[in-house]
């Protein structure tokens, strides 16, 4: 305990130390920083926070430090992340190496791929995309259809559609399931990493119900892929797969807590909209299914600590992830129905001075929060898997 | 503070199970209920209990008790939970005990509290006055005399008050004080003049009673705590027996949701396992979501009872609140889930559904403590 106690006290000084004020302060999605050839620092001091978290490893605390992690085990990292959402420090980069192929890579890649792919992304170098879904692989994932093809010497010639690939378009390289044997379904995929800019990609985003346009369709025409790009064994792509989908939905779980969001609690919404002199919220109905909400927020913020401690205490967590990308996202939908209810037509406006800019932001956000549910696996899809895995139910 | 249990802590709960599997099984609810028995729990078994040490569980050692803390004995609750065993645990050891413990003059102290740990005197709360839980409900008066004082209400649904030894009475001492102000405990003994109680047999066959109270005099020395000022105390040792409730009731509802998957997994319609229609999957995955949330809250008010933080009153109305919203679908879907059969007396996942809503409604339901949760968030 005493090195833990030490440990914290020592990241807090460090943080409070190197942490630019502008730095601990809410952060508005447009001034993440993503990294990569053609990264953006929209903040300037966001460059600074970046370097120096670089230098420490803490970009990605638990990786391994030759490949540019602070070599944190579990419980320094949860220290790490406390003290870092108690100090109000933003997270200094963002990224699907960092959130979804780090992991994967750490566990099936060779040492030369490790070596090559790892430190750029712990660096912000590398900026990454997710090439699984297509359109007639969605929930069945497995039925996709992207062919890689051997030249019979040194490459992939990769041919297909991705879709809903996220940022494609501000991608520099693309982890993407490939199909290498047609005459099997989950055991005739492979996981390929090619560069975004070779001959034969395309991508054009997709505008969404908000507005935005944050995922792309992705074309691939004769695409050729250096072998060496292969993670883990030919046709045995489907296991790093499915385990870069638990890193996935561990992140889009935690996608009503992130650090700093721009738009406020729904109990801070409630209170402006309808609030007494007291702070109370006035309509005893909403009042009550907004405690609800506070309240099942807190039992889940409790849930991730609780299965964060047992795994740091060695206990594994089968089908958490799975529950976590659920809850999260539907508690995430259900925050967003509640502050539209609160705000009204305030809350509706689609642009122009009548409205504030955090009303036309929740407008946005609720639409946008739609997609929670969808991404990375459907709710649907996450009760089959806490069916099977975590209850046994028969198929 | 880690909110897991230690290895102590699991070890006690391993013993629990045991011993509630062995000695108390539902089985035994039933038999009880049958009777007609005239104590709703078996006394022997409480016996043995304390002989254990559970009954002086938060009993410091000074007052011959074990001081084991609120987590340890969460943990023999849940487990008491699972087989919906009937004991004295709420009324004595996380009502009457805490409140003696809390409140009490040295010499309440050095008689009441081994007694309760040992396991051979029953004290029973007579708070409510209202059908759904209000504390701050109490319009049983109590005058001073040159004597002491005399009091004048009636109580309900007080629990294990028709076999109780004595009661602590919740009475108004001071007028206009507000909801809070002029609240008062008192000691009576179950035999004072003036004092008729009727057993109340509940749905869930435990039993509590109603309590009259007609011109009963107690002197000086039977007053618990400070004189008009019982509020802050009382709303803490309700909010252990809060914790310690959802524990228990977070044992129902795992054993209520395992013996619907175990149903699941047996049944067979249209030739195949029932459990394999997705309809129903997406159910029970629904139900293991809300067991986890509960068991977390659970766990985390436990830990800040043994710390005694400030966020206690947050956290015994989320885990409450919590356990009633869980237990409530739990039940109603554990019945829904077993067909026919589960409405039947033979089956026993009646009993669940039976207990299920009176640990609801004791020391308040979902709806009781959203709002005391938003009220003490500001909101």
């Amino acid at each position: 305990m005493d090195t833990l106690a030490a440990f914290r006290a020592e990241t807090r000084a460090w943080l409070i130390d190197h942490c630019p004020d502008a730095m601990r302060t809410p952060q508005p999605e447009d001034e993440r920083v993503w990294g990569g050839r053609n990264g953006v620092f929209k903040h300037p001091d966001s460059q600074r926070w970046l370097t120096q978290m670089v230098a420490r490893g803490w970009t990605v605390p638990t990786w391994p430090v030759a490949y540019g992690g602070g070599g944190l085990n579990k419980e320094e990292a949860i220290i790490l992340d406390e003290e870092m959402t108690r100090l109000q420090c933003r997270i200094p980069l963002f990224g699907f190496g960092i959130s979804m192929l780090g992991p994967v890579m750490l566990k099936y890649g060779t040492e030369a791929q490790k070596q090559r792919f790892l430190p750029p992304i712990a660096r912000g170098e590398m900026r990454w995309c997710q090439g699984y879904s297509e359109p007639n692989a969605g929930s069945d994932l497995a039925n996709l259809q992207t062919r890689a093809v051997d030249d019979g010497d040194d490459h992939f010639v990769v041919t297909g559609q991705k879709i809903w690939t996220s940022y494609a378009n501000h991608a520099d390289w693309i982890f993407c399931l490939v199909r290498t044997d047609t005459t099997t379904k989950q055991g005739g995929i492979s996981f390929l990493l090619f560069d975004m800019t070779s001959p034969g990609v395309e991508t054009r985003p997709i505008t969404l119900l908000s507005g935005a346009s944050v995922f792309c369709e992705t074309f691939f025409d004769q695409v050729r892929v250096p072998k060496e790009n292969l993670v883990g064994k030919l046709n045995e792509g489907w296991t790093i797969a499915k385990e870069l989908l638990q890193h996935e939905r561990g992140m889009i779980s935690q996608i009503g807590r992130a650090v700093g969001g721009t738009v406020p609690s729904v109990e801070r919404v409630a209170q402006h909209y309808l609030g007494d002199e007291q702070g109370r919220i006035r309509d005893p109905a909403l009042r009550d299914a907004i405690a609800q909400h506070v309240m099942n927020d807190r039992a889940f913020a409790l849930t991730i600590r609780r299965a964060n401690e047992a795994s740091a205490a060695g206990a594994g967590a089968g089908g958490a992830s799975s529950m976590f990308k659920f809850y999260g996202t539907e508690q995430n939908k259900r925050k967003f129905e509640l502050i539209l209810k609160c705000a009204g037509s305030q809350g509706l406006g689609w642009e122009g001075d009548e409205f504030t800019p955090e009303e036309l932001q929740i407008c946005r956000s609720w639409l946008r929060s739609k997609g929670n549910s969808i991404e990375g696996g459907t709710s649907e899809i996450q009760l089959n898997v806490i069916a099977k895995r975590v209850l046994g139910l028969p198929d | 503070m880690s909110m897991l249990p230690n290895e102590e802590q699991l070890l006690l709960k391993r013993s629990a199970h045991e011993f509630f599997s062995a000695k108390s099984p539902v089985q035994a609810l039933r038999t009880l209920r049958d009777g007609p028995d005239p104590v709703g729990f078996d006394r022997a078994l409480w016996r043995e209990m304390a002989e254990l040490g559970w009954a002086g569980i938060l009993i410091p050692e000074t007052y011959g008790g074990v001081d084991f803390g609120y987590k340890g004995l969460g943990q023999i609750l849940e487990e008491a939970g699972r087989t919906l065993a009937a004991s004295p645990f709420l009324s004595n050891v996380l009502l009457a005990g805490p409140l003696i413990l809390a409140a009490g003059s040295t010499s309440q102290k050095q008689t009441l509290l081994p007694a309760i740990a040992g396991g051979e005197l029953l004290i029973a709360l007579a708070l409510e006055e209202t059908g759904r839980h209000a504390p701050s409900h109490i319009r049983t008066r109590a005058a001073a005399t040159s004597q002491g004082y005399v009091l004048n209400g009636r109580k309900i649904f007080v629990l294990d008050g028709h076999i109780a030894d004595q009661f602590i009475v919740v009475a108004r001492s001071v007028d206009g004080a507000g909801a809070l102000g002029g609240i008062s405990c008192f000691l009576v003994p179950a035999d004072a003049p003036g004092v008729v109680r009727k057993r109340t047999p509940m749905v869930d066959g435990r039993n509590a009673a109603t309590l009259e109270l007609v011109e009963v005099s107690v002197d000086e020395t039977s007053r618990l705590g400070p004189l008009g000022n019982m509020a802050a105390l009382l709303e803490l040792t309700l909010d252990g027996a809060r914790v310690g409730l959802a524990a228990e009731m977070l044992g129902t509802g795992l054993e209520a949701f395992e013996r619907t998957l175990r149903y699941l997994k047996l049944r067979t319609q249209f030739g195949v396992l029932i459990g394999s229609f997705q309809a129903l999957k997406h159910r029970a995955a629904l139900m293991y979501c809300e067991l986890e949330l509960t068991t977390s809250a659970v766990l985390e008010a436990l830990t800040a009872l043994d710390e005694k933080r400030d966020d206690v009153p947050h956290l015994a109305s989320l885990a409450k609140a919590k356990a009633c919203e869980m237990l409530e679908l739990v039940t109603s879907e554990a019945v829904q889930l077993h067909g026919g059969i589960g409405m039947t007396d033979a089956e026993e996942i009646g009993f669940f559904l039976k207990r299920a809503r009176v640990a609801q409604q004791t020391l308040g339901d979902a709806t009781f403590h959203r709002d005391r949760y938003a009220h003490l968030m500001g909101f």
